[in-house]
């Protein structure tokens, strides 16, 4: 809320200065969000009157004017369009300083003496554009400064409201805080009860008493709508960030920066039969005074005649029944509605006002009818008119009660650490204007007042006292509690070494939005249910991502764009998909290379990156975690179909790896060839705990062998046969050649392989390993068709 | 024997010119050799009187290990000097570049992330996590925010239907281990959260790391204390720290902390907001499962791309999600 510091002061005034103003009340919990002076810095206006205006006898369009400050006249060359003899206007003399600088000097303008400037509210910094010069009361005192007399040694506080101090969105409420906070004097305006001059009422009945306990109304007849708002109240609602709009709406958003108390002002010439204050019925459409069309909601609470709606309650009213040029006779509302009734409506519609602001937080239940008798007030003042009586239309029952609050004397020393005195915790509670209405051995009962909603437990209550007795002045202890050692298995590996592990492998870690693009996750994984945001904000970032691939290739895109010509980029995170209705949220752990192998260097030739680099590199990653993992030829639709492959552990699949499709890098505009790998990481986490096994102290004895096999049998099965066949004291194998060539003939590849055989406890002999080792060549040969190369 | 003396010197003069290990071990073979100039020394020692052989053998001897010892020496020299022309060839460049394996970086989300969860552990907190697609209870009802509370608007939230969401904080992993477990609780709930807002200061992504301390006798004292000290241990500097009375739906009382950031012209402190907390509101105990009578507990929340900014003087949000390398290889 914003609002005018003097405003404030003509409620409460401590000796403190703006700033330690801002400072207190910010830290009362009442955040300032900034301040502003209300005029820019300018010296030497001073308040004229237009006696007479003549043509220029060079121009069309400027005036030669004279004009008076009340004790002498001055001739002045005025250009703007407005300028008419008997307005009061300001009045910048010679010798003035204006914002931005601009000193006034004696001028001549077309050959006549200009003697000072009339002022537009634009050259007083008051407003960013104006047609014409800034016509002031024709009471306006002659010759006082423009600066006191529009109050503008004055500064815009912004303070932004938690939503519990709903209390405090009014200048009756920020006093009320302020004076409490120093313990000074609240003066309220007098708002007495305005005599009825006639005897006319409208009816209203409530049909929603529970959303609308309390509605107050009254006509008043015979308004003068074309009257003007007065200077005072213009400013009041300026530097509350309101238009001035006319007299009557004017008033009734005076009344609510006031008091806080949002108020109505219907054209009693609309309205049919009575006020009802009801749900609204099916289908029903009102148009607001915005000029936009709604079809509302059943559950709306609004207010009605007997033949329409004609507002939302509390939040906005209807284009035809407000208050219009030709609206001659009004009728006031001032209702209190449940917050519960409103909260969230404005919302459902898209609207946000500051009626609903403040009706959906809470406003003071006991003040409508003070609202109701304060705008008569000022309404009698401006546009005249003759009020009837004040009809109330009031249900006990539904109406808020002043809660009773217990306090436990022990339980503040609980909660805050901090022992405070009985009269202590009174006194700053009788300040906030609760009451005690009972002491008793632990503590008391207190009543709170009605302005406050955030008044009901206990705990509402410590945290007013710490609030008062300063947060800063709480003491600090050592910390306490138990402590709670958490488990942290050690076969497990945690994502953060996986990470490191992944940054020594040369990646660098990128964090992408969840949610993605569905035309690229539709490329990507074109099988999987992705699931969709209601409310995206974007069209390219609506769909959560089934995996980390489209967010890692958005990165690599955009990194190429930038000359990025070596990128290995990984991420770790979620991946949501639809399993039969089920959302399932996985996490993932992704990695994208493309460019070449190794960042540019003079120790090797530049070579682009391949399969069997990512693959290392997931093979690195898997090493450290120390699982039974295999790796099997598969598909994927994002990757070449020649180029993939997926780490199994358990008969399952645990995470992708290969090359990315040449179509989808084309589609993105990707160059050079991608390689991509994504695990589980639940799946793979789980390693073992090392388990010491002797060492051999007898030698090993190494054999190698060249085989030519069908170039389609993968390595794997080679492998396997030379686990299952190369006898127990096998310690390990290793394949040191691919060769694929003519000399070995068409569909064959050569793979040169070396294996290591050592026993625990003695020397192997040569005839035990040759026999394993032939076995190896016979089982080759049996199973896989493979020959020896010669 | 005068011949002797000689032998040694001609031997000497020619040691030292030799210019190999190789004419070293010929003038071996000719002084010492069993054929030896030297050596054939010894054969005239019968011509003398057997009482001079000795004195005479002496000399020779002597004569024999001087020359042995000058052609030791002399290799010694050879080798060494070769030894130096060897390494001289095999000198290079050691200023050119290692062939380094270069490496990656951590995200400085990650990096922030982590240093404020080693803060934690440290303390004896464990780190929770918990699912980023949730539902409207756990991320509001529990926590005290009912459908029609005006703090939903705080929280743009992005829904898949009426009770399905993105998480807006971490909080709702609090109420599931609370949930699950007995009290008493320490954790910090690290994760990414969403808001359906985006412009210069917001993404509609970012990350939380929320805390919980729930134990009987917790007051806003030690509250107070922990926060204070992971400030000043984060920015590993002693720092004002100040606590500004403020609103959230789940605590009570309930703080914005404000740290020193820097002096304005007069002297005094520029103030600058960087986290929230508070004491457990009841209410959020009750959802939970938690007696609010026996317990008490605070909870705290921070914006991690926040800090991360402060402390490596990112000021620009939006980069953190760009992925640009050049960026992400500064941290």
């Amino acid at each position: 809320m914003k609002f005018s510091e003097q405003w404030l002061r003509e409620w409460t005034n401590p000796e403190l200065s703006t700033e330690a103003l801002v400072q207190q009340i910010t830290m009362a919990g009442l955040e300032v969000d900034g301040t502003e002076p209300v005029a820019p810095a300018f010296d030497g206006v001073v308040i004229a009157e237009v006696n007479q205006v003549e043509p220029h006898p060079d121009a069309d369009k400027l005036r030669i004017c004279s004009v008076t400050d009340g004790s002498d006249s001055y001739q002045v060359v005025c250009g703007a369009p407005n300028v008419h003899a008997g307005m009061r206007v300001p009045f910048a003399k010679v010798g003035a300083l204006l914002p931005k600088d601009f000193k006034i000097t004696k001028a001549k303008i077309r050959g006549v003496e200009s003697f000072g400037m009339l002022c537009a509210e634009e050259e007083l910094g008051l407003a960013e554009k104006s047609d014409g010069l800034m016509a002031l009361a024709p009471n306006a005192p002659l010759g006082d400064s423009i600066r006191s007399y529009l109050q503008l040694d004055d500064t815009i506080i912004d303070v932004d409201l938690t939503p519990n101090r709903s209390d405090c969105l009014s200048i009756l409420g920020l006093a009320r805080e302020v004076a409490t906070l120093n313990r000074g004097i609240l003066e309220e305006p007098e708002i007495g009860e305005i005599e009825k001059a006639v005897e006319d009422v409208f009816p209203v009945r409530i049909e929603a008493p529970e959303a609308c306990p309390r509605y107050v109304g009254r006509i008043i007849k015979g308004v003068d709508i074309s009257k003007k708002t007065p200077q005072w109240m213009v400013e009041k609602l300026r530097r509350s960030g309101l238009r001035s709009i006319d007299p009557v709406v004017d008033v009734t958003n005076f009344v609510m920066l006031e008091l806080g108390q949002p108020m109505h002002a219907f054209d009693l010439a609309e309205l049919s039969g009575a006020i009802v204050v009801r749900h609204a019925k099916a289908e029903e459409k009102l148009v607001l005074l915005d000029g936009q069309e709604i079809a509302i909601q059943e559950q709306t609470l609004v207010i009605a005649d007997e033949e329409k709606p004609l507002a939302l309650a509390g939040i906005m009213g209807g284009e035809h029944s407000g208050v219009s040029r030709e609206t001659r006779d009004i009728f006031l509302e001032s209702a209190f509605f449940a917050p519960l009734a409103i909260a969230g409506k404005a919302r459902s519609y898209g609207l946000h006002t500051d009626s609903s602001h403040r009706f959906e937080r809470g406003v003071d239940w006991r003040h409508q009818a003070r609202a109701v008798e304060r705008a008569t007030q000022l309404l009698l003042d401006i546009v005249g008119g003759a009020p009837g009586p004040v009809i109330e239309n009031v249900n006990k029952e539904h109406l808020p009660e002043a809660a009773l609050v217990s306090l436990r004397h022990q339980k503040i020393d609980e909660v805050l650490g901090i022992h405070l005195d009985r009269t202590e915790v009174e006194e700053i509670l009788a300040r906030l204007g609760l009451i005690v209405e009972k002491v008793n051995k632990d503590g008391w009962i207190f009543k709170s007042p009605s302005h406050r909603f955030d008044m009901a437990i206990e705990v509402d209550l410590i945290e007013e006292i710490a609030r008062i007795y300063g947060y800063n002045k709480l003491p600090t202890t050592e910390s306490v509690g138990r402590m709670v050692i958490p488990s942290l298995p050690e076969e497990k590996t945690s994502l953060r070494k996986l990470k490191l592990h992944l940054t020594s492998l040369g990646y660098q870690e990128a964090v992408t939005y969840s949610f993605v693009d569905p035309e690229i996750q539709r490329l990507i994984e074109p099988e999987l249910e992705s699931i969709p945001l209601a409310n995206p904000i974007a069209s390219d970032m609506s769909d959560m991502r089934t995996s980390l691939w489209p967010g890692l290739l958005k990165a690599a895109v955009y990194n190429q764009n930038r000359q990025q010509e070596r990128i290995r980029l990984f991420e770790s995170g979620l991946r949501f998909v639809k399993v039969n209705d089920n959302i399932v949220q996985e996490p993932m752990l992704a990695g994208l290379i493309v460019g070449p192998a190794e960042s540019e260097n003079w120790t090797q030739a530049k070579r682009p990156v391949d399969f069997y680099d990512v693959k290392g590199d997931v093979e690195a990653l898997l090493a450290s975690i120390d699982g039974d993992f295999s790796w099997k030829s598969a598909r994927h639709p994002a990757l070449h179909p020649g180029q993939t492959a997926v780490v199994m552990r358990d008969e399952v699949s645990v995470g992708t790896l290969g090359g990315l499709h040449p179509k989808i890098a084309k589609t993105l505009n990707l160059n050079g060839s991608v390689y991509l790998f994504e695990l589980f990481l639940n799946s793979i986490a789980n390693g073992r705990v090392p388990k010491y096994e002797g060492l051999s102290r007898f030698p090993e004895i190494r054999r190698d062998l060249a085989i030519i096999i069908d170039e389609s049998t993968p390595y794997t099965e080679v492998a396997q046969v030379i686990r299952d066949c190369a006898g127990e004291w096998r310690v390990n194998h290793q394949i040191f050649d691919v060769y694929q060539g003519e000399s070995v003939g068409q569909g064959k590849k050569s793979l040169a392989m070396g294996i290591v055989w050592r026993h625990p406890e003695r020397t192997l002999r040569d005839e035990e390993v040759t026999e394993a080792f032939n076995n190896v060549i016979s089982e080759l040969n049996d199973r896989l068709g493979a020959s020896l190369r010669s | 024997m005068d011949n002797l003396e000689n032998l040694v010197g001609q031997a000497r003069d020619a040691i030292a010119s030799a210019d190999s290990e190789k004419s070293l071990e010929q003038l071996r073979v000719e002084y010492l050799g069993k054929k030896g100039l030297i050596t054939a020394q010894l054969k005239e020692l019968g011509k003398l009187n057997p009482a001079d052989r000795p004195a005479a053998g002496a000399k020779i001897n002597e004569a024999k290990q001087q020359v042995q010892t000058d052609i030791n020496s002399a290799k010694a020299e050879l080798a060494a000097i070769a030894e130096a022309q060897k390494l001289a060839a095999e000198a290079i460049d050691v200023t050119l570049p290692g062939r380094e394996p270069k490496a990656g970086t951590l995200h400085p989300v990650t990096r922030t992330m982590q240093r404020i969860e080693d803060f934690f552990i440290r303390c004896g907190y464990s780190v929770e996590e918990g699912p980023e697609i949730e539902d409207d209870y756990h991320n509001f009802e529990a926590l005290n925010i009912p459908s029609h509370h005006p703090a939903r608007a705080m929280h743009d939230t992005f829904y898949f239907d009426q009770s399905t969401l993105l998480r807006t904080h971490t909080s709702p992993v609090q109420i599931r281990v609370m949930e699950q477990r007995k009290p008493p609780f320490r954790m910090i709930c690290p994760g990414r959260v969403y808001r359906c807002d985006s412009d210069m200061t917001h993404t509609p992504m970012f990350h939380q790391v929320e805390g919980l301390l729930v134990d009987k006798r917790v007051s806003f004292a030690d509250l107070k204390s922990t926060i204070v000290e992971f400030l000043q241990e984060f920015f590993e500097k002693d720092l004002e720290v100040r606590f500004r009375p403020s609103y959230f739906p789940f605590t009570e009382p309930s703080a914005e902390v404000d740290i020193e950031w820097g002096r304005n012209p007069d002297g005094s402190i520029k103030w600058l907001e960087v986290m929230g907390c508070g004491m457990v509101h009841p209410k959020v105990f009750k959802s939970s499962g938690v007696d609010p009578e026996i317990y008490t507990g605070f909870a705290f929340g921070l914006g991690v791309e926040r800090l991360a900014m402060l402390r490596y003087g990112v000021n620009d949000l939006r980069v953190f999600f760009e992925n640009d390398m050049r960026f992400l290889d500064q941290f």
